[in-house]
This record gives C-alpha cells, sequence and structure tokens, in this order.
C-alpha cells in the first residue's frame, strides 16, 4: 500500500474492551489518527483521537461520520470493524428480538461501514479492511447459533467483497480471536470457556497483543498479495 | 439546466474522461447510461463519484443505490435525465428531513 503518513485507523466500538485496547495501541504509534465510535460517549482523551457517538446500524449516521472523516483527512487507511455483541443462548429459548441485534450489530454493522469506507478506499486505490469473526464459527458451538451465524455471514462477506474490492487496491480480511478476557465474556461461565479453550491447539485466553499482531499483518504493506482471509488464533481450524 | 443536471453532467464526463468513451465525455441529458455505455461497475464509479460530489456541494449524505433505485422497473440509471430526476428527489427529501 503506497498510503502517506499519518495513517488513519477507522475502529469501531472503541468505548471499552478490545476496540478500546487498539485505539490506545495504535494511538501510541507514531503520528497515527484514529477516528473511533460507539454508542455512548468516547472514554480515550488523545489529541489524534476522534469519537463519533452513532449506532453502527444507523446508515445515515454511518455515512456522515465516513464522509466527514474525508473531509478532515481526505482517507481512511484502515478499517477495523471491532464493534460486536455476544449473545449466549440455546437456539431454542433465543428471543427474535435478540437474534436480530446481534445480526443487526455485528453483519449489518460490518457491511455498512465496509461499504461506506470502501467507496472511500476505492478512490484512494488503497486500503485495508479487517473484519471480526469468531472461532464459534469453525467450532460449531453450542449454545451461540445466532453469534456464530452473525459471524458467518462475516467471514462469507469478507470472502466475496474481498473479490469485488481487489480490483481496487483494497483488501478485506478477517480475524477470528478465541476468547479473550474482555466485557465481552465477562457473563461466560468459566466451565464453558475452559471447555472452549480445551478445544484450541494452544490452550490459553487470548490477548490483546494477538489480535494486534494479526491486524497488523493484514495491514502490513507486505501482505498486498493477502485478501479474502480468515485467521483463527489459538490453532483452531 | 439546474444545478443537479449540471453536477450529473459533470461526473458522467470525467468518468467518460476516464474511461475513454467519448460518447459520456459528450453527454447531454438524454445520453444513456447503463446498458448502453456503462456496465455495472460503470455504475458503480458514478454512484460513488455523484455521492461524494453531493456530499462536497450540499453538506448532505444521500444513497443514490436505495432500495427504490434498485426496485424500479425503469432504473434511475438508464440517462443522465432519469439520474438527474432521480438524484433532485433525493436531495428534495434529505433537505426536507435535515
Amino acid at each position: 500500500m503506497n498510503a502517506i503518513t499519518p495513517r488513519i485507523y477507522l475502529i469501531t466500538g472503541t468505548r471499552k474492551g478490545l476496540g478500546k485496547h487498539l485505539a490506545e495501541h495504535y494511538l501510541s504509534q507514531g503520528e497515527s489518527v484514529v477516528v473511533g465510535c460507539s454508542r455512548g460517549h468516547g472514554t480515550i482523551s488523545h489529541d489524534r483521537y476522534e469519537h463519533y457517538e452513532l449506532d453502527v446500524t444507523d446508515e445515515k449516521a454511518v455515512i456522515q461520520m465516513v464522509r466527514s472523516v474525508r473531509k478532515r483527512h481526505g482517507r481512511i487507511d484502515y478499517l477495523l470493524n471491532n464493534a460486536g455483541i455476544a449473545a449466549m443462548n440455546h437456539f431454542l429459548t433465543t428471543p427474535y428480538a435478540q437474534a436480530q441485534s446481534v445480526m443487526n450489530t455485528n453483519f449489518f454493522g460490518t457491511f455498512l461501514l465496509s461499504r461506506e469506507v470502501a467507496k472511500l478506499m476505492m478512490r484512494q486505490r488503497c486500503g485495508s479492511i479487517v473484519n471480526y469473526t469468531t472461532v464459534a464459527v469453525a467450532l460449531d458451538l453450542a449454545g451461540e447459533a445466532v453469534y456464530a451465524a452473525s459471524k458467518a455471514a462475516i467471514e462469507s462477506l469478507t470472502r466475496v467483497s474481498a473479490k469485488e474490492l481487489a480490483q481496487f487496491g483494497v483488501r478485506v480480511n478477517a480475524i477470528g480471536p478465541t476468547p479473550i478476557e474482555t466485557d465481552l465474556i465477562k457473563h461466560v461461565p468459566e466451565q464453558k470457556l475452559q471447555a472452549l479453550l480445551d478445544r484450541q491447539a494452544i490452550v490459553r485466553y487470548g490477548k490483546v497483543a494477538d489480535v494486534i499482531n494479526v491486524v497488523d499483518f493484514f495491514n502490513s504493506e507486505h501482505s498486498d498479495f493477502i485478501t479474502g482471509q480468515t485467521l483463527y488464533l489459538g490453532g483452531v481450524v | 439546466m439546474n444545478k443537479v443536471s449540471d453536477l450529473v453532467l459533470e461526473v458522467v464526463r470525467e468518468l467518460g474522461s476516464d474511461q475513454e468513451n467519448k460518447a459520456l465525455v459528450n453527454a447531454d441529458l438524454e445520453t444513456p447510461l447503463f446498458g448502453r455505455n456503462l456496465d455495472s461497475m460503470g455504475i458503480v464509479f458514478l454512484v460513488t463519484d455523484l455521492e461524494a460530489r453531493i456530499s462536497e456541494e450540499w453538506d448532505l449524505a444521500i444513497t443514490l443505490a436505495d432500495e427504490r433505485a434498485m426496485s424500479q422497473n425503469t432504473s434511475p440509471f438508464r440517462s443522465v435525465k432519469t439520474l438527474t430526476q432521480y438524484t433532485q428527489t433525493l436531495l428534495d427529501e434529505a433537505k426536507t428531513s435535515a
């Protein structure tokens, strides 16, 4: 990628958890600018951080944010579709409203952000989009039917959009983290988590640094031959 | 001609120049677009360019390829004229709800 400095990151879901850690990490890297968003107010205070309060499923708000970033910075180099919600529930007792909510935030949020940011990346002829899936897809985890389905949709979106956007120099890949000790899994019983860890080739919790490593790999200019891929952490296949 | 048609024509002509398409370079309101001078990829370029220009010009965020555009029997992308009319409709709605 021929991106010029400073690099402009757009990271969704930066109010807490992994998104916040990622934003803080990239703010500590050189002159990078991080644009973040969440449904609530921003929790990061940094002169190169800009926060938008919005719901990633609100089409108008997403369009306005991307255009505002374009006006301010002229480009977006990296999009990290980090915003997501988890829902553990037996398939038979999953309320329809919960299923819709999970699908909306996880899939439609990723779709909307990717579509709008890709329009800008297409014009600049380069860009890297990193989507977020989960090992629950590969492992077909019981109790996560809707969550896994929403992430499986993201994997498919990743592969197809990668094909459609490759000709414009825009790459799309997905990372599938194992459980990381963040807010997303705070309500999951310890026993369930251990059973999940036991299905990984490398049995331990993921760390933020593991995610950063893969994100950096996907975003690296040396990865310009890599698109449409899903990479699971922990040796999950 | 009004401002919207001027803008649509400008974007169409620029795209024609990029694609070395003489009909688009010399476009007027009657110039056909989708199916004649632009394929589906050409429409993608046209839509994204036009949305960006509208955002710059009027500070309004509209999505040209919305549900109505995709479900209309007669596509708004079939000529410069129909695209101008459709863009005007979306702009009027956006101004009303702004």
